[in-house]
């Protein structure tokens, strides 16, 4: 059976799969960024406590393999009486995961926007918070889009992951296909090729979007 | 606990300095920046700051806008002190909350402009006014276009400063700090970044001010012409001090100290 074949028989399957890929996703990544903001912040805090608390965090997710952080989120936690269903579950870890190297994006970011303009800012007597949301952030934001852009990519290939606590994703999918069928070169090769057209067609052109329209705004193209 | 009796919770009476350094002390680490500097400024006056690099010129602005802290003293503004809050009948240091109320008197403008690059001229000089002042947007936006006007900047005011040159967003940043309508400006080497054609403009900006406007002004720069044809006094820093200071033509005409005679030499020199 060729691989055209094979996609015509088996695409509902695929397509439903690439639904819960795609949907994971997007949980993953809104969780993923607002806990890289939370625990960027936090990590450049003066109060000690805070930081402290941001880096425990980072190493953590960082410093440990991410499947291994899902199953403790997916068998283990039960066991200290929280349970979370798998498709929260494969989501959480997900963007828990992502958060933490994305935390330093956001870190760096902030590092890199020049001292004046802090100083630009509370000379108009903006509150901290101010100075930070106002002036500081929008410009951490566009020097960190392109990191971040591999970082989404990273985290779209990572979701794969979540098929090992069986959420029906297109990883899930094409597995259970190969287990009926045992087409591995067509299965494997259908889901390898629909990877590539997510990360390439569907989150790489949104980035560069992103950083386009975010140089617009600074007045720069 | 340092001895605050010395420095009174208020100034009054009629002549009371509308900026008031007492006793000011900065160092970092073994280095002394400033060295019990004693400086008043008068409401209305101009006073310009010279000296040589790292005789703590900038450093009297930076504090004066409290991006830096000072060891010991207390710096009053408007008669009240900026650096320190009473408490229990004592000046304590001041707390944030202390420095955000106190910090409205006075505006500064950079030697690097630091405008916010993410908005238009007009949103950088509406920003204070609507985020901190809490003016409406028309309220805010009346404000801004007037000042951006009486810099000469109304025609561009819709563009981002990465679109103007250094003197165009020279002259924004002074209006983004006159929108907040401080009691105090501070000019930190306004020019010194600008390429020679453009620094005109700014000065004539500056002079504008000084002429038409009852604000107090401190300005640190390296235009000896135009520090004298504007001020009212000079102080020449020297190694943290104020080594000498005076009337523009006293100062520059017949310097009576010797490291002000050397200085000023070696300035006319360079040009």
């Amino acid at each position: 059976m060729n691989i055209f074949d094979f996609v015509a028989q088996y695409w509902p399957r695929l397509l439903a799969g690439t639904g819960m890929t795609v949907a994971q996703f997007f949980l993953a990544t809104l969780l993923g960024v607002t806990v890289a903001l939370v625990m960027g912040l936090m990590k450049l805090s003066p109060n000690r406590l805070v930081r402290a608390t941001a880096v425990t965090y980072i190493e953590i997710f960082r410093g440990t393999s991410l499947l291994v952080q899902l199953y403790w989120i997916f068998f283990v936690l039960p066991l200290f009486g929280v349970s979370i269903d798998k498709f929260t579950a494969g989501y959480v870890a997900v963007g828990m995961n992502i958060g933490a190297y994305g935390a330093e994006l956001v870190r760096g970011g902030i590092l890199s926007v020049p001292k004046g303009q802090w100083e630009a800012a509370l000379a108009i007597n903006m509150s901290p918070a101010q100075r930070m949301r106002r002036v500081i952030l929008p410009q951490a934001l566009v020097n960190m889009l392109p990191p971040w852009g591999n970082l989404m990519i990273e985290l779209l290939k990572g979701t794969a992951l979540v098929s090992l606590i069986s959420v029906a994703d297109l990883m899930f999918e094409t597995k259970q296909i190969n287990g009926s069928t045992f087409l591995s070169a067509q299965a494997f090769g259908a889901a390898l090729v629909t990877y590539y057209i997510l990360a390439r067609f569907m989150v790489t052109p949104f980035m560069r979007w992103l950083e386009a329209y975010m140089a617009r705004k600074m007045g720069r193209a | 606990m340092l001895d605050m009796s010395g420095f009174p919770l208020e100034l009054s009476g009629e002549n009371t300095p509308m900026v008031s350094f007492r006793k000011v002390r900065k160092s970092y680490g073994t280095l002394t920046v400033l060295d019990d500097l004693d400086l008043d400024i008068n409401a209305g006056e101009m006073v310009s700051i010279i000296g040589p690099s790292g005789s703590g010129k900038t450093t009297v602005l930076r504090m004066l806008m409290t991006l830096e802290q000072i060891n010991s003293g207390v710096i009053y503004v408007d008669g009240k002190p900026l650096t320190h809050m009473p408490k229990g009948g004592q000046l304590v240091p001041a707390n944030e909350r202390h420095l955000h109320s106190r910090r409205s008197d006075i505006g500064m403008c950079f030697q690097h402009f630091n405008l916010f690059p993410h908005m238009t001229a007009l949103e950088n000089c509406m920003e204070g006014p609507v985020q901190v002042l809490g003016l409406s947007k028309a309220e805010a936006r009346d404000r801004s276009e007037e000042l951006l006007e009486l810099v000469g900047m109304i025609a561009k005011k819709d563009q981002h400063p990465s679109r103007l040159s250094g003197g165009q967003q020279q002259r924004v940043a002074i209006a983004r700090a006159l929108a907040m309508r401080p009691k105090v400006m501070l000019f930190d080497e306004v020019t010194s970044a600008l390429d020679p054609e453009v620094i005109g403009e700014v000065t004539n900006v500056i002079r504008g001010l000084v002429s038409e406007h009852n604000l107090t002004m401190l300005m640190v720069t390296h235009q000896m012409g135009f520090a004298r044809d504007i001020s009212d006094r000079i102080c020449f820093f020297y190694g943290g001090k104020i080594e000498e200071q005076g009337h523009p033509s006293e100062l520059f005409g017949n310097p009576q100290r010797e490291r002000t005679q050397q200085f000023l030499s070696a300035v006319r020199e360079a040009v």
